[in-house]
């Protein structure tokens, strides 16, 4: 499934859509960025609620295929212009972390 | 062989564009076409030093050597220094601040992760003086 198929599934809202058409293979959920960094894999969706600067750049180092800020989380000032730049999907939901990694456990 | 070597300076005052260099870096790695594990090992223990660099010590210097069987990563900076090294190394044990938390960081996986995703990890360290961390990922 690529990114932008989830994206329609999930009725994501897309805040950087820089590689639509790239391919899902996971899911990873966690907010301690130490934490992700070592755990996600290329290639995951990563749903988080963290919204600083510092997502992108553990998005690019992990190489996940796309970032979904759950809880209605709008990311912060400037966050989507630096998704642009690195090139990292960003897409945001208002569904809770909980349901969200549900449903894309279920289309993966 | 001689090895390629790459220098970053690690900007201690802007949080926000903590990872720059570990991103840099693994840009690098890519163009050189190493195996994507060990580039993710790399860019794992890079970013956590980065990251404990721009909490702790205000920055610092990044020189990244590269062999064709290990990449070598030197982490050098001038900030207060590790009073307890073991304490330091145990998982969950952090001095960050809450802001620092509340940014995502400080669960005290830093230097963990640094061990955990290298061959070795070599601390130097002196109270007021500075920290050089030497690490070693074999390809």
């Amino acid at each position: 499934m690529t990114v932008r198929e989830l994206a329609q599934a999930l009725a994501l809202e897309p805040v950087c859509e820089a590689e639509p058409d790239r391919e899902v293979t996971g899911g990873y959920t966690g907010d301690l960025l130490s934490w992700v960094m070592g755990r996600a894999q290329s290639g995951d969706a990563w749903v988080t609620i963290m919204s600083n600067n510092n997502v992108i750049a553990v998005a690019t180092l992990t190489d996940v295929a796309l970032v979904i800020l759950a809880e209605d989380v709008h990311p912060d000032p400037g966050v989507a212009e630096l998704a642009e730049r690195k090139g990292i999907n960003l897409y945001r939901s208002p569904e809770a972390a909980f349901p969200l990694c549900a449903k894309v456990a279920a289309l993966l | 062989m001689a090895a390629l070597h790459f220098h970053f300076d690690i900007d201690g005052e802007d949080f926000s564009s903590a990872g720059e260099a570990s991103v840099e870096m693994k840009k690098k790695l890519r163009q050189l076409g190493f195996p994507s594990d060990v580039i993710r090992r790399c860019s794992i223990a890079m970013y956590e030093g980065e990251i404990n660099m721009v909490i702790h010590a205000n920055g610092g210097n990044a020189d990244v050597d590269v062999y064709p069987d290990k990449i070598v990563i030197v982490l050098e900076d001038h900030g207060p220094g590790i009073p307890n090294v073991e304490l330091a190394m145990q998982e969950g044990y952090s001095t960050a601040t809450e802001q620092i938390h509340n940014m995502g960081f400080g669960a005290g996986m830093g230097l963990p992760n640094m061990k955990r995703y290298t061959e070795s990890l070599e601390i130097e360290t002196q109270v007021g003086v500075g920290t050089k961390l030497t690490m070693v990922v074999a390809v």
